[in-house]
C-alpha cells in the first residue's frame, strides 16, 4: 500500500504541470469550442445581411453558455433497436481522439503537454484520425439508414483525404526534417522563412484536404442536412450530439494548429529574425487596445444598464491583456538589465498570441468557405479527392524533394532557397492542369458511355 | 512499481479483449475489441519507449485497417453471416493451430531456460532522455541496412495496388 502511494506520488512530481494542463485544455476548451460556434453565427449572419443571436448577453457574447445549459439539460433519448453501449461509447471515443491529438500540440515555446515527443506531428495526426470510430460506430448504432448513410460516406472521405492530407505534410516534413513540433518550428526560425511560402501546393493541398476531414462545408457530406437529416448523428440528442459537435470543433483546431506549425510558422512573429521589424511585436497589445477601444466606443448604445457594464468588462478585459502582451516588450526600454528576465515570458506569452491568432485566421477562413461555397456531390468529391489532389500531393513529394536537392546542391538558404521552390511549385501547378485536362476527357467519355452501362464508375 | 501499473494494465486489457474479440456474436463488437487489443499493444509499445512503432501501430492498424473492417462488417447482412456459423467447419482445424503455435511458445521457453546464459537475455533500460531519436534511427536502420528488404516490400505494395486497379477497371 505504502509502495503504492509513493509510486503516486512520484509520478506527480513528474508529471505535475502536464496534468494540469491537461485539465486546463478539458476543461477550456468546450468554452472555447463554443465561441468559435459563437462566432461562426455572427459571421454567417454578417454575411446573410442578418444579426445573428442578439438576446443573451451583449450582442449574444452569453449564447454559447445559454446553449450548453439547454444541451446538459436536454432529454437523452437512446432509440429502441440501438445497440446501447456502442451508441453510448461512440460519442465519446470521437471526442477522446480530439482532446487527446491536442496533448501532441506545442501552442507556444511553453505550453506543451506531449514534452518534446519525438513522433510530434506523426502523434497527433494519428491519434486525431481515430475520431473516424466515433462517427462510423455512432452511424451504425443508431440502427437508422440515414446515419448508416452518413457513416458510410464519412468513412469512405476520410480515408480517401487522408492520403492527400499525409502526402502534403510529407512535404512539409521534407524542409523542416523531423517530426518533433518544438524543432520544426525551430527549423523555420533557422531557415528564416515559413515552409508555406516554400511548399504552397502542399500547403493548399493540406487546406482542402483537412477541410474534408473535419467533415466541414462544402465537403460535409456526412451530415448533410438537406440529404441526410443529420447524417450520422440523426438519432444523438441533447449532450450526446453535444459531444460529437465539440469532437468537430477540437478537430478543426487540431488541424488549424498542424497546417499552423508546420506551414505557418507555429508560434512565430512574422519574419521572426528580421530586426527591424521589431516594431511588429507592439502589434499584439495595439491590436487588444483597440478592441477595448470598440468596446468603449458602442458602450453607450446598448439598451440596458447591465449590457453597459458588460461592454465596460470586456473592454478592462481586453486592458488587461493588451498590457500583459506589452509587459514584456516594453519593459526592456525602461529597464535594459531587465530584459534577459523578460525573455522567457515575452516568447511564452507573445507565441501563444500569434499561434492562436493564426489558428483563428485559418479557421475564419474555414467559416468564410462554408458560406460561400455550395455543397459538393459524393462522386464529385471521391473524383475531386482520387482523381486530383492525391496524384497532385504524390507528384508535389517528387518535385519538391527534387528542388530540395538541387538547392542543398547550390547551398541555398531560407528566402534564396525559393529560387528551387519556386519552380518547383510551377512544375506541380502544369501538372495539375494536365492531370485536370485527362480527368475531364476521361468524365466525358464515360458520361457518354454511361447511358448503356448503368453500373459505370 | 508504475512501470509495472503501466504494464499489466496495458497487458490485461490487451488480452481480454483479444479473448471478448473471440467470443462475441456480434460482428462490429468482436471489431471494437480488436481495436482496444491494438491499442492496448500500442500502449505497451509506448512504454517501452518505442515511440514510432506505437504511432505507427495506431495509424496503420487501427486507423487504418480496422476502418476498412468496420466500413466492410456494416455492409455485410449480420444475420446470414450469424447462420452460416453453424456451417463453419474451421473449429478442430483452428483448435489444431492453436494448439501447435502453444506448443512452440512453451518450447521455446523450455529450451532458453536450458540453455548456458539463463533463459530470455535481460537489458537495461537507457534512461528516457538519452535514448536516440526513434523516427530518425528507424529511418537509418531502414534506409541503409535493409534497403533490398524495403525496396523488395515497397515493389509488393505497388504490385498489389496496380492489381486492385486492374481488377477494378476490368468490369467496365
Amino acid at each position: 500500500m505504502q509502495a503504492a502511494a509513493q509510486a503516486t506520488l512520484d509520478f506527480l512530481k513528474l508529471y505535475w504541470a502536464p496534468l494540469l494542463c491537461g485539465v486546463v485544455i478539458v476543461a477550456v476548451l468546450p468554452l472555447i469550442v463554443g465561441y468559435i460556434v459563437l462566432v461562426e453565427r455572427k459571421l454567417m449572419a454578417d454575411m446573410q445581411a442578418r444579426l445573428g443571436p442578439m438576446r443573451v448577453g451583449p450582442h449574444g457574447l452569453l449564447q454559447p453558455i445559454a446553449d450548453a445549459v439547454k444541451l446538459l439539460i436536454k432529454e437523452d433519448i437512446i432509440p429502441d433497436d440501438a445497440d446501447k453501449v456502442v451508441f453510448w461509447l461512440a460519442p465519446v471515443f470521437s471526442v477522446g481522439a480530439a482532446l487527446l491529438a491536442i496533448a501532441g500540440l506545442a501552442f507556444g515555446p511553453a505550453f506543451q503537454i506531449a514534452q518534446d515527443l519525438n513522433i510530434g506531428l506523426l502523434f497527433v495526426v494519428g491519434i486525431s484520425a481515430l475520431g473516424i470510430f466515433g462517427i462510423v460506430l455512432g452511424g451504425w448504432a443508431s440502427n437508422s439508414h440515414y446515419s448508416l448513410m452518413g457513416a458510410l460516406r464519412s468513412s469512405a472521405q476520410l480515408v480517401s483525404y487522408e492520403t492527400a492530407a499525409g502526402m502534403a505534410l510529407v512535404c512539409g516534413l521534407l524542409f523542416a526534417g523531423t517530426l518533433n513540433i518544438k524543432s520544426i518550428v525551430a527549423a523555420q526560425v533557422t531557415q528564416g522563412v515559413w515552409f508555406g511560402f516554400l511548399a504552397p501546393v502542399a500547403f493548399f493541398t493540406y487546406l482542402v484536404a483537412s477541410i474534408a476531414e473535419t467533415n466541414r462545408a462544402p465537403f460535409d457530406l456526412p451530415e448533410a442536412e438537406s440529404e441526410l437529416v443529420a447524417g450520422y448523428m440523426t438519432e444523438f440528442s441533447g449532450f450526446r450530439w453535444s459531444l460529437y459537435f465539440l469532437a468537430e470543433y477540437v478537430n478543426m483546431i487540431v488541424v488549424a494548429s498542424v497546417a499552423t506549425t508546420l506551414f505557418l510558422g507555429g508560434w512565430l512573429r512574422p519574419f521572426a529574425n528580421v530586426r527591424w521589424l521589431n516594431f511588429l511585436d507592439l502589434l499584439p497589445p495595439l491590436l487588444m487596445i483597440g478592441v477595448a477601444g470598440y468596446c468603449v466606443l458602442r458602450m453607450p448604445k446598448q439598451p440596458t444598464r447591465v449590457q453597459q457594464m458588460f461592454m465596460l468588462a470586456v473592454a478592462g478585459l481586453c486592458l488587461v491583456v493588451a498590457l500583459v502582451l506589452a509587459a514584456p516588450v516594453l519593459l526592456p526600454f525602461v529597464k535594459p538589465s531587465l530584459k534577459d528576465a523578460v525573455a522567457p515570458f515575452y516568447a511564452g506569452i507573445h507565441g501563444g498570441f500569434w499561434f492562436i491568432f493564426k489558428v483563428s485566421v485559418y479557421i475564419y477562413f474555414f467559416m468564410w468557405l462554408r458560406f460561400t461555397i455550395p455543397r459538393y456531390r459524393f462522386d464529385q468529391l471521391m473524383r475531386l479527392g482520387w482523381h486530383f489532389l492525391i496524384p497532385l500531393s504524390i507528384i508535389n513529394v517528387l518535385v519538391v524533394g527534387a528542388a530540395l536537392i538541387v538547392g542543398s546542391y547550390f547551398n541555398l538558404q531560407g528566402w534564396a532557397l525559393l529560387l528551387a521552390t519556386t519552380p518547383a511549385a510551377i512544375v506541380t501547378l502544369v501538372a495539375a492542369l494536365v492531370i485536370l485536362s485527362l480527368d475531364q476527357k476521361n468524365q466525358a467519355r464515360q458520361e457518354s458511355t454511361a447511358a448503356t452501362d448503368f453500373y459505370a464508375g | 512499481m508504475l512501470d509495472k501499473v503501466i504494464f499489466y494494465f496495458f497487458a490485461g486489457i490487451a488480452v481480454s479483449s483479444a479473448a471478448l474479440m473471440v467470443t462475441r456474436r456480434n460482428a462490429v463488437h468482436s471489431a471494437i475489441f480488436l481495436i482496444a487489443t491494438l491499442l492496448a499493444t500500442a500502449g505497451i509499445f509506448l512504454q517501452l519507449r518505442a515511440e514510432f512503432i506505437f504511432i505507427v501501430q495506431i495509424i496503420l492498424y487501427v486507423g487504418g485497417i480496422m476502418v476498412l473492417f468496420i466500413f466492410v462488417i456494416m455492409l455485410v447482412n449480420l444475420d446470414v453471416a450469424l447462420h452460416q456459423i453453424k456451417f463453419a467447419r474451421q473449429k478442430w482445424v483452428a483448435l489444431i493451430v492453436t494448439m501447435a503455435l502453444t506448443a512452440q511458445i512453451g518450447l521455446l521457453f523450455w529450451t532458453t531456460g536450458k540453455m548456458p546464459g539463463q533463459g530470455f537475455p535481460k537489458l537495461t533500460a537507457l534512461p528516457a532522455n538519452q535514448l536516440p531519436p526513434n523516427a530518425e534511427e528507424v529511418a537509418k536502420s531502414l534506409f541503409s541496412s535493409y534497403l533490398l528488404p524495403f525496396e523488395i516490400a515497397s515493389v509488393l505494395l505497388l504490385v498489389a495496388m496496380i492489381g486492385a486497379v486492374v481488377m477494378a477497371k476490368k468490369r467496365t
